[in-house]
């Protein structure tokens, strides 16, 4: 099977092209997702970044993939798609078959590939993030760990922060504060602004409330690039929108919040500048899932 | 030497033998050298290695399980074993899991070191055993120690595994002398005596006396890794004795007994009794501590009334 790189090198002279087909890869993956789960044909559970998928993108693409290290959570999919784009060992892996990327044993929230982990314990993996930034520190490399507002609450997070800080650890901690942490709202969950969580420990900060990748991109890369010159932690906060439910069908908020939030859909934004390549480019992307999907529905059960 | 020195010896050895190696703790560095002085002298011969960490046992075992899966193997010093709860979550659900979960893609070398036990007087929250709630967590090695086992081994072999590994040392036992003698002498012993760490002196105590007093011959069997628990190593080791006495320090009740019960099981039928501290916090008053926990008069106690069929 083709891997998603080849389909995006075709694009790879236009910047636009590249990111939309990754966005419509996230999107068109995770919808395919809460189909299949509608179906019945899907066990377990998923939770879906459908409204975030910029975030992930922006990240990766200031990402040196050779030697930085990235930590995710339960809400990892479009991270794990913009960082390597093998939605054939992502599919397999969530459901649950020797050829996925964790041979079957991780599921939808334990993904490992080269230098991308993600977790299901909230704030978890902070101090890992600390550790890995610490260990390849001389090799220029950093660490990004993405966090959500439900993270917030969650001690590990500030032990990290203190650690980072003290011993000067590259660590671009990327919170995606989609304001509702499960069926939680943020102002029953957070006190004070999140964007303001890390400066009491001495971490250069800084916050946008976007879904415009173009608008994400330059933020991200200033505090990408001060990570790596400085070897100092960041924290980045960007104020986003999750457009369905926490997992796959509990979506407690009203429909006009929703439809409101529809208006903040980062896809459209991105394929307005497309224009009508956009179609074709939706096409090759649905064609190469199509592929992925049917490959990992033949593939063998780790226990068989 | 004394069980803190060889330890010590131990973290030097394990800081000279790999470059990237690195201890983490809290108050490690010299010239306090950590609350028990096992880590005296580290912070001088290694300074860039020894990072003297801020009162956060969770982030400082999550550091070192990110420091190990780039390569650097990380001993870690829970300062107060009992402080081990506050990185639970660490060490169950990321350090001794995520290599599994991540289909061995990575490897997590970090030995995690926590004092436990009683009988200094420091109360309910620094004098607990608490390692039985981190035994049978998959992927974890639960290592314990005293002055009888081979410490030097023992350690080097967890330094060695590059898996995740948790050592019970014991705040008495750092003071006792290293005693490299047979502890289980009797060939046709009247009964066992079942233990690991700070326990196997008070068994030790207990078996002189029940010869000396009683004419009883009473091996003593030390247990030195208790999660994965080696069944069938304990049940050649107890052989064909009539009778089994099992003695820990930790609260009674899912234990170190249970695991020792589990064994017989599958043996010929004979008499066995636990010995274990109390079903409720540990007191501050010393005496009161004292009588409460695995002491010679109750190993000693207990034995005589399990080879008299009595039950206590």
């Amino acid at each position: 099977m083709k891997h998603f790189a080849e389909l995006l090198m075709r694009g790879a002279a236009d910047e636009h092209v590249g990111d939309y087909m990754l966005m419509s890869l996230i999107r068109q993956f995770e919808t395919r997702l809460l189909d299949l789960f509608g179906q019945g044909k899907l066990a377990g559970t998923t939770h879906t970044c459908i409204g975030q998928e910029a975030n992930a993108i922006a990240v990766m693409s200031v990402i040196d993939k050779t030697i930085d290290t990235i930590w995710s959570n339960h809400r990892c999919h479009g991270h794990f798609l913009a960082y390597c784009g093998d939605a054939h060992g992502l599919f397999a892996e969530i459901l649950g078959r020797a050829s996925g990327v964790c041979g079957g044993r991780g599921g939808s929230q334990h993904l490992a590939h080269r230098n991308f982990f993600s977790s299901g314990i909230q704030g978890g993996l902070v101090p890992l993030a600390v550790g890995t930034a610490l260990a390849d520190r001389d090799k220029g490399a950093i660490s990004a760990v993405f966090l959500g507002d439900g993270t917030m609450g969650e001690g590990s997070v500030y032990e990290g922060l203190n650690l980072a800080s003290l011993w000067d650890c590259p660590v671009l901690f990327v919170v995606e504060d989609n304001g509702i942490a499960q069926t939680t709202p943020r102002a029953l969950g957070v006190a004070g602004r999140i964007a303001d969580r890390a400066q009491p420990f001495g971490i250069r900060s800084a916050s946008i409330a976007s879904v415009d990748l173009d608008a994400l991109k330059p933020v991200v890369r200033d505090a990408a690039d001060y990570v790596r010159s400085q070897r100092r932690p960041f924290w980045l906060h960007i104020e986003t929108v999750r457009l369905r439910a926490h997992s796959k069908s509990d979506d407690t908020r009203p429909d006009a919040e929703l439809a409101a939030l529809q208006a903040r859909d980062c896809l459209p934004l991105l394929r307005e500048r497309i224009g009508d390549e956009a179609e074709r480019l939706d096409g090759e992307v649905a064609a190469y899932l199509d592929a992925c999907f049917d490959a990992a529905m033949q593939d063998a059960e780790p226990c068989a | 030497m004394r069980v803190i020195e060889q330890i010590n010896a131990s973290l030097h050895g394990f800081m000279a033998g790999d470059a990237g190696a690195h201890v983490i703790g809290e108050d490690i560095l010299d010239p306090y050298g950590g609350a028990f002085k096992a880590t005296k002298g580290l912070s001088t011969a290694f300074p860039d290695r020894v990072l003297t960490s801020p009162i956060s046992e969770a982030a400082i075992v999550g550091v070192a399980t990110g420091m190990a899966l780039k390569g650097k193997p990380v001993c870690v010093e829970i300062m107060f074993g009992d402080f081990i709860t506050l990185c639970t979550d660490q060490l169950i659900n990321h350090m001794s899991k995520l290599p599994w979960v991540y289909d061995e893609q990575i490897a997590v070398p970090v030995v995690v070191r926590a004092p436990m036990g009683g009988k200094r007087g420091y109360g309910a929250t620094h004098s607990q055993s608490l390692e039985k709630h981190f035994c049978g967590v998959p992927g974890l090695t639960v290592v314990a120690v005293s002055q009888f086992s081979d410490i030097e081994r023992i350690y080097a072999d967890a330094f060695a595994a590059k898996t995740p590994h948790l050592i019970i040392e014991n705040k008495l036992s750092y003071a006792r002398r290293i005693e490299a003698r047979d502890i289980a002498p009797h060939a046709d012993p009247d009964l066992v005596l079942v233990t690991y760490g700070g326990s196997t002196e008070v068994c030790v105590e207990a078996a002189a006396r029940l010869a000396d007093e009683e004419e009883l011959r009473a091996n003593v069997i030390e247990v030195t890794t208790l999660s994965p628990f080696d069944r069938a190593d304990l049940a050649q080791r107890i052989g064909d004795c009539p009778a089994v006495l099992s003695v820990e320090e930790g609260a009674d009740g899912w234990g170190f007994g249970a695991e020792v019960a589990r064994v017989l099981v599958d043996m010929p039928a004979r008499v066995f009794a636990t010995v274990t501290g109390p079903a409720h916090p540990i007191p501050s008053s010393k005496s009161w501590e004292t009588a409460l926990l695995p002491n010679g008069d109750r190993v000693v106690g207990a034995a005589i009334d399990l080879l008299l069929g009595r039950r206590q």
